[in-house]
C-alpha cells in the first residue's frame, strides 16, 4: 500500500496544473470543488499509506524512501527526487492533508462571489503539494524545495487582494523575512554536505555522530535561523502579524496549522544532529520561550480579531520550540497537531465572524454575537478552551507535555512558559468574551470612535483608519448571519478535534497505547518528563490548571462589563514592542541610504567616473575628438566588418571542399 | 583531447548559415515597396535562425554523452606561416551556449523587431549570432578573437541606430571599453604563440596545442590577465561593469536579448575556455582575487539595483549579480562549482531573456521602463503578469525552476573550497528578492490608474514566443540532468587538468569517508 505514496503529492499538484488550464472555465464554485477533491484524495491516499506503514513492524521497516527520478548530479553531489516514508512524516503528511481538505471546502464558501476565485484555488493547491512534499522530503535539498513552495505560495496568498497596498506589502515581507530564514537553509546545507557528503536524511543521521559539536552545533543554529524565519519566531517574527492581510482561510491553513510549523518539524526531522548539538538546543528553547512570552504579551493588546489570533500564534509556535529545545520532539509534534486543530478552528471562527458582519475584524466594534452566531460561538469556544489550556481539551494535555519536559530540563523556562499560559488564557478569553458577549456594539456607529486601531506597521494603521471612516459596515437593521454550510462543516470537525485530540497522548497508562508512541523510533524516547514522578506530574497538571482558570477568570472580570480599558493595552504592546520601528530605523533606513551612496556616488562618479574620465581625458588630449565624433569610430568599425568578410570568404575558398 | 571528423561539417557550417543569411538580407533589393521589404527581411531572418537552430539541436543530437573532449572538431589549416587555423569543436561546456544562441536568435529577431530599417537591423544580428557562434566554438585563440571582437560591431550598430535615449554615447563606451580588454587579450594571445614558438619551435595559435606551453607562474600571471581584462569588461565583472548599464538601457529589445543573454557569456566562457585551459596556475594563484570580485558584483549589483526606477537599469544591475556567481563557480575549481557555473551562463542567459522580452512588450504599451510610472498591470494583464512572475522568480533562484540549480551547485562548490566568499554569496539570494519583488509589486500590484488599466495583455504571437521560454525555465529547474551530464563529463577533465597542472586538487574533498583516517575538519 506504501508505493502509492507519491499521490499525497502528486494529486494536489495535478489539482494546480489543471486550474492553471482550465481553472477560468470551471469558475466558482467548480474550481474550488476540483481542488477539494484533489486534496481530500491526498488525504485519502495519505491514510492508506499510513494504514500500510502500521502493519509493518515497528522499527527500520517502517521507514520507507522512494526515489523517482535524479534530478541534480553533478561532481560529488547526487539528489534524488524522493519522498521518505517514516512515522514523523506521515504523522505531518496526515494532520496537514486533513485539515487542508476541511480548509479547502471552507473556502469554497468564505471565497463565494470573488472574483479571482479560481486563482485562490490554484495557490491553495500548489500551497498543499509543497507542504506534502516538504514533509515527504527524503533528503534536506527536497525538503527546501516544498519549504521555497510553501513560502512562494504564501506571498501570493497574502498578497492576493493585491490591489490593497498593505496586501501587496504584506506579501512582500512575508518573502523577504523568509528569505533571510533560507539563507541559514542554503548554508546549513553546505556545511552538512561538506562533512558527510550527502544530503539525505539517513545519509546524514548515519554520519551524525561522527560530526564534530562545532558543526553539529552550527548546522542546527542555522537551520534555527532558517525555522525561526518560517515559523516567526525572534528575531523574524513580523511579517506573521502582517500576514494576516491574506484571506482568512489562508490565514488558518498556512500561517496557523501548516506552513508555520515547517520549522518545527525540520528541527524534529533533523533530531538525531540536534541531539548531538547541546548549546544550540539551548538557544532554541531560550528563543523559543521568549517569543511565546512576547507573542502573548502583544496579544493581549490588539483589537483586530485576527491579529490577536496571528501573536497567540506566534506565541504558540514559541513553545513548540521550547520544546524542541529542550529534546521534547513529541510534545512538540502533540503541541504542533493541537495546535493546528484549534488554531485553524479559532481563524475558520474569525472568519466566520468576519464574514457575518461584512468585513468588519475589530473586536471593540462586535460584542453579542454569540445571539446571532451560535454555531460560530459554540465552536469557537471549544477552541479557545483548548488554548486556554481548560482540562480535559487538547492544549491541556499538549502544552502541558511541553511545559513538564521544560520543568525538567530547564527549570528557568518553565517559569517563563507557565507566565505565557497564564497571558495566554486571558487574551483569549478576551477576544471570547470581546465578540461572542456583552452589547452588541456593531449596531451603534459611536462605538467605532474608540481608541485608535492596533496596527504593525504604517501602512496597516492608514488602512485601517481608512476602514474606519467609512461608514458602519451592516446597516442598522441588518443582522449578522451564520456561515453556510460549506463553512459550518469544518468548525464542527474542528471543534471535536480541538476538544479531542489530547487523546492522542495522554500522559497516563491506560492500557491502549498511545497514539503518538509510534514516533518512538524516530526521536528514541529521551524524553526529559518520563524520569518525573507521577506527584511531580500532578503537582505540575494542576499548576497548569490553576493557571488557566485563573487567567480566564481575570479576563472575565475585566472585560465582561465594558470594552474600553486603555491602561491594559499600553502602545508598547499595541505598537509589538515597537520592533518594527527598530528595525527600520536599524537596518531599513540605513539599508536605504547606503544603496543611495553605492548607486549615486560609488557608481556613477567614482567607477563610471573613472571610465567616462579616461575616455573624455583622452579625446581632449588630441584633435582625435571631432573625428571620433564625426564619424572615425562608424568607419573603424565598418573596417573590422570588411576585413572579417573578407577572411571568412578567404576561408571558405579553403575550407569548403 | 579525441578528435572526430564527421562527413559533414556540422560546426562549420552552424558559423557560416547566419552569416550567409545576414549577406541575403542585406542583398534585398531596394527597388520593392518599403512593407515589402520588411516582411522580405523578416522571413530571411527568421527562417536563417531557425535553420541554425535545427542544426544547433541536430548537434546536440549527435553529441555523445560522457564524452569530454571535442567533439565534432574541424580542422583547416588557414594562414599557415601566421600559425592560424580554423578550428572549430564542440565539449560540454560550449554545446549549450551554442544551443542558447540558436534558440534565443530567433526569439529576439521576432520578439524586437524593428520598424525602421529593418533590413540592416536583420543583417547585423544575423551577423552577431555568426560571431557569437564562432566565439563558442573557436578552438584557434585568434579566430576565437576574431569572432570576438565582430560581436562588437553589430552590436555598436544596433544600439546607436535602434536604441533610446542617449544611444550614441552608449554605443561608443560600450564599444571603446571592450574594445580595449581585447586588446590586451590580442597582445597576451601574441605572447604566449611566441613563448610557445620558443619552446618548440612551432609558431601556433591552437588552443590544443598551447594548452602545453610551459609558462612560469609570473608568465602565467601576467597572460592570465591579458585574457581576463578582455573577459572581465565583456561578461561584465565587477567593477568593469559601468558600460553595461547604459548599453542594456540604450539597447532595443533584440539587441539588450543579444547583449545581456549571449555576448555576456562570452566573457564567462572564455575564462573557463582559456583561462582555465592555458593558464591553471595562475588561475589558482588568483581565485581568491576573482571570488573577491564576483562576491562584490553579487552583494553591490543588488543593492544598486534596489534604487533604481528604470526597469532595464534595475536588470542590468541584477544580471551583475548573476555573473558575479557564474564567475564565483568558475574560481570555485570543483566540478559542482564550474559545472553549476556553466548551467547558471544557460540558464542566466534564458531568464535574462525573457526579461528584457517582456519589459520590452511593457515599453511598447506604455512607453516607459521607470516603475514609478506602472501600477497595478496585473488586472489589465494577467498572463503578462504571471509570465514575469516565473520569470522574476527563476531569477531570485526558486527552487523547481532553472536558475535555482545552478546558483545551488555555485554556492555548494564554492563553500566547500572558499567558504567565507559562498557565505557572503548566500546574502545575495535575500537581496535579489527585495527589488525583484519591490519591482514587481510597483509595476504589477495597486490599483491601475487610467492610463495602466488600458494596457493589453500578451498578444498569442507574444504568448508563442515567451513560452518556450518558460518551458525550458521549468524544464531545467526540474530535470537538469540531462543537461548536466552533457557539461559535467567536460568539466571534470577541465578541473582533472587545473589539478594536474598545480599539482593538487584545488577544491578539498567532501565528506569524512574522503578525509584523511582518524582526521574530522573542524569549523574554526
Amino acid at each position: 500500500m506504501i508505493h502509492a505514496a507519491y499521490l499525497m503529492v502528486l494529486l494536489p499538484l495535478a489539482g494546480f496544473a489543471v486550474l492553471v488550464v482550465l481553472g477560468r472555465r470551471l469558475g466558482d464554485p467548480w474550481a474550488g470543488w476540483l481542488a477539494t477533491l484533489a486534496v481530500a484524495g491526498s488525504f485519502v491516499a495519505t491514510c492508506v499509506t499510513y494504514a500500510g506503514l502500521l502493519s509493518r513492524p515497528s522499527g527500520a521497516s517502517r521507514e520507507v524512501t522512494q526515489n523517482f527520478f535524479t534530478w541534480i548530479s553533478a561532481g560529488p553531489l547526487h539528489v534524488h527526487a524522493g519522498i521518505l516514508v517514516d512515522p514523523l512524516s506521515m504523522t505531518m503528511a496526515l494532520f496537514v492533508s486533513g485539515v487542508s481538505t476541511l480548509i479547502h471546502l471552507y473556502s469554497i464558501g468564505y471565497m463565494k462571489r470573488d472574483r479571482d476565485f479560481p486563482k485562490f484555488f490554484l495557490y491553495l493547491n500548489l500551497f498543499v503539494a509543497s507542504m506534502m512534499l516538504l514533509v515527504l522530503g527524503s533528503s534536506l535539498l527536497v525538503t527546501f524545495v516544498g519549504w521555497e513552495g510553501v513560502g512562494l505560495c504564501s506571498y501570493f496568498l497574502i498578497a492576493y487582494w493585491f490591489e490593497r497596498p498593505s496586501a501587496a506589502s504584506a506579501g512582500k515581507k512575508a518573502f523577504i523575512y523568509n528569505r533571510i530564514g533560507d539563507a541559514g537553509f542554503l548554508l546549513a546545507m553546505f556545511l552538512l554536505f561538506e562533512k558527510t557528503g550527502t544530503l539525505s536524511y539517513r545519509g546524514i543521521f548515519a554520519h551524525a555522530s561522527d560530526l564534530s559539536t562545532g558543526v553539529a552545533t552550527a548546522a542546527c543554529l542555522l537551520l534555527f535561523l532558517a525555522a525561526a524565519g518560517k515559523s516567526a519566531q525572534i528575531p523574524l517574527f513580523p511579517w506573521l502579524p502582517d500576514a494576516m492581510e491574506g484571506p482568512t482561510p489562508v490565514s488558518a491553513l498556512i500561517h496557523a496549522a501548516t506552513m508555520v510549523t515547517a520549522g518545527v518539524y525540520l528541527l524534529c526531522r533533523m533530531s538525531p544532529v540536534l541531539a548531538t548539538a547541546h548549546d544550540a538546543q539551548l538557544v532554541i528553547a531560550s528563543v523559543g520561550a521568549a517569543t511565546a512570552f512576547v507573542g502573548a504579551t502583544i496579544a493581549c493588546a490588539q483589537d483586530d480579531i485576527k491579529k490577536v489570533v496571528a501573536f497567540s500564534t506566534v506565541s504558540q509556535l514559541g513553545y513548540m520550540f521550547l520544546a524542541v529545545g529542550t529534546g521534547a520532539y513529541e510534545a512538540a509534534i502533540f503541541l504542533m497537531v493541537a495546535h493546528a486543530f484549534y488554531k485553524g478552528l479559532l481563524f475558520l471562527g474569525s472568519g466566520s465572524v468576519i464574514h457575518g458582519l461584512h468585513d468588519e475584524q475589530d473586536l471593540k466594534r462586535m460584542g453579542g454575537l454569540a445571539r446571532y452566531l451560535p454555531l460560530t460561538a459554540v465552536t469557537f469556544a471549544s477552541g479557545w478552551f483548548a488554548l486556554a489550556g481548560v482540562p480535559p481539551l487538547s492544549g491541556f494535555w499538549a502544552k502541558g507535555d511541553v511545559l513538564d519536559n521544560a520543568f525538567a530540563r530547564y527549570p528557568t523556562l518553565w517559569v517563563i512558559g507557565i507566565i505565557t499560559a497564564a497571558l495566554t488564557a486571558y487574551y483569549s478569553s478576551r477576544l471570547f468574551i470581546l465578540a461572542f458577549t456583552g452589547e452588541a456594539r456593531w449596531r451603534h456607529s459611536e462605538a467605532t470612535g474608540g481608541p485608535a486601531p492596533a496596527s504593525t506597521s504604517p501602512a496597516a494603521a492608514a488602512q485601517a483608519a481608512q476602514a474606519a471612516s467609512v461608514a458602519a459596515h451592516l446597516g442598522p437593521h441588518e443582522e449578522p448571519h451564520e456561515a453556510p454550510v460549506t463553512m459550518a462543516v469544518p468548525l464542527v470537525v474542528l471543534a471535536v478535534a480541538a476538544f479531542a485530540a489530547g487523546m492522542l497522548s495522554l500522559p497516563w497508562h491506560t492500557g491502549i497505547t498511545r497514539p503518538l508512541a509510534w514516533l518512538d523510533p524516530v526521536f528514541g524516547s529521551s524524553l526529559y518528563a518520563a524520569h518525573q514522578s507521577t506527584a511531580t506530574k500532578w503537582v505540575l497538571g494542576v499548576v497548569d490548571s490553576l493557571v488557566a482558570f485563573g487567567g480566564i477568570g481575570a479576563a472575565w472580570l475585566l472585560w465582561r462589563r465594558t470594552w474600553r480599558r486603555p491602561a491594559l493595552e499600553p502602545d508598547f504592546l499595541r505598537r509589538v514592542w515597537y520592533v518594527n520601528e527598530l528595525y527600520d530605523l536599524l537596518i531599513g533606513r540605513p539599508g536605504a541610504r547606503l544603496a543611495s551612496f553605492a548607486s549615486g556616488v560609488i557608481d556613477r562618479r567614482a567607477i563610471d567616473g573613472v571610465v567616462e574620465g579616461v575616455g573624455t581625458a583622452t579625446r581632449g588630449a588630441g584633435s582625435a575628438l571631432r573625428r571620433l565624433q564625426t564619424g572615425f569610430l562608424r568607419q573603424y568599425a565598418l573596417g573590422i566588418v570588411l576585413g572579417i568578410v573578407l577572411l571568412l570568404a578567404f576561408m571558405l575558398t579553403r575550407v569548403w571542399p | 583531447m579525441i578528435h572526430h571528423e564527421p562527413e559533414f561539417p556540422f560546426l562549420t557550417t552552424l558559423v557560416l548559415l547566419p552569416a550567409v543569411g545576414a549577406v541575403l538580407a542585406a542583398l534585398v533589393p531596394r527597388s520593392i515597396s518599403k512593407e515589402a521589404e520588411r516582411r522580405l527581411v523578416q522571413a530571411i531572418g527568421l527562417v536563417t535562425t531557425l535553420l541554425t537552430l535545427a542544426l544547433a539541436i541536430w548537434v546536440t543530437v549527435r553529441f555523445r554523452v560522457g564524452d569530454g573532449g571535442y567533439q565534432m572538431t574541424s580542422r583547416h589549416s588557414w594562414a599557415a606561416t601566421l600559425g592560424i587555423s580554423w578550428h572549430l569543436g564542440v565539449d560540454g561546456i560550449s554545446l549549450f551556449l551554442v544551443l542558447l544562441t540558436a534558440v534565443l536568435f530567433p526569439v529576439a529577431l521576432t520578439g524586437g523587431a524593428v520598424k525602421q530599417n529593418p533590413r540592416s537591423f536583420v543583417a547585423w544580428m544575423l551577423l552577431l549570432e555568426a560571431g557569437c557562434l564562432g566565439s563558442f566554438l573557436s578552438l584557434d585563440v585568434i579566430l576565437f578573437f576574431i569572432f570576438f571582437d565582430l560581436t562588437l560591431v553589430p552590436v555598436y550598430f544596433v544600439i546607436a541606430g535602434w536604441g533610446f535615449g542617449n544611444r550614441s554615447h552608449a554605443a561608443t563606451k560600450f564599444f571603446l571599453y571592450t574594445f580595449l580588454g581585447s586588446a590586451l587579450m590580442l597582445v597576451a594571445m601574441v605572447a604566449l604563440a611566441v613563448i610557445h614558438d620558443s619552446q618548440t619551435g612551432v609558431f601556433t595559435f591552437d588552443l590544443v596545442s598551447l594548452a602545453h606551453t610551459h609558462l612560469s607562474l609570473s608568465d602565467q600571471v601576467l597572460l592570465f590577465l591579458g585574457f581576463t581584462a578582455a573577459f572581465a569588461v565583456k561578461a561584465p565583472v565587477f567593477p568593469f561593469h559601468t558600460w553595461s548599464p547604459d548599453a542594456y538601457a540604450a539597447a532595443p529589445t533584440g539587441g539588450a536579448v543579444a547583449l545581456a543573454a549571449i555576448m555576456a557569456k562570452l566573457g564567462t566562457y572564455g575564462i573557463i575556455r582559456f583561462d582555465l585551459t592555458l593558464f591553471p596556475r595562475a588561475t589558482v594563484d588568483l581565485a581568491p582575487l576573482l571570488l573577491t570580485l564576483g562576491v562584490a558584483g553579487i552583494v553591490y549589483g543588488a543593492v544598486v539595483a534596489c534604487v533604481q526606477r528604470d526597469l532595464k537599469r534595475l536588470v542590468a544591475y541584477s544580471s551583475l549579480g548573476h555573473l558575479g556567481f557564474i564567475v564565483i563557480g568558475i574560481f570555485a575549481l570543483s566540478t559542482d562549482g564550474l559545472a553549476g557555473g556553466v548551467l547558471a551562463m544557460v540558464n542566466h542567459g534564458i531568464i535574462i531573456a525573457a526579461i528584457f522580452l517582456l519589459i520590452g512588450w511593457i515599453y511598447e504599451r506604455r512607453g516607459t521602463w521607470n516603475v514609478k510610472e506602472l501600477k497595478g498591470l496585473q488586472r489589465p494583464a494577467p498572463i503578462l503578469a504571471a509570465s514575469f512572475t516565473v520569470v522574476m522568480l527563476a531569477a531570485i533562484g526558486l527552487p523547481g525552476l532553472n536558475g535555482f540549480v545552478g546558483e545551488f551547485l555555485i554556492l555548494l562548490g564554492t563553500f566547500v573550497a572558499h567558504r567565507w566568499w559562498a557565505v557572503v554569496a548566500t546574502a545575495g539570494v535575500v537581496l535579489s528578492a527585495l527589488y525583484l519583488l519591490w519591482a514587481y509589486q510597483q509595476a504589477f500590484h495597486g490599483v491601475a490608474d487610467e492610463v495602466n488599466a488600458q494596457t493589453r495583455d500578451l498578444s498569442w504571437r507574444e504568448g508563442l514566443l515567451i513560452a518556450p521560454l518558460i518551458v525550458l525555465i521549468v524544464l531545467i529547474g526540474v530535470y537538469p540532468k540531462p543537461v548536466l551530464d552533457r557539461i559535467t563529463p567536460s568539466v571534470n577533465d577541465l578541473v582533472a587538468h587545473v589539478d594536474r597542472a598545480t599539482g593538487a586538487p584545488a577544491a578539498p574533498k567532501i565528506g569524512y569517508r574522503a578525509a584523511a583516517p582518524g582526521r574530522t575538519r573542524r569549523l574554526p
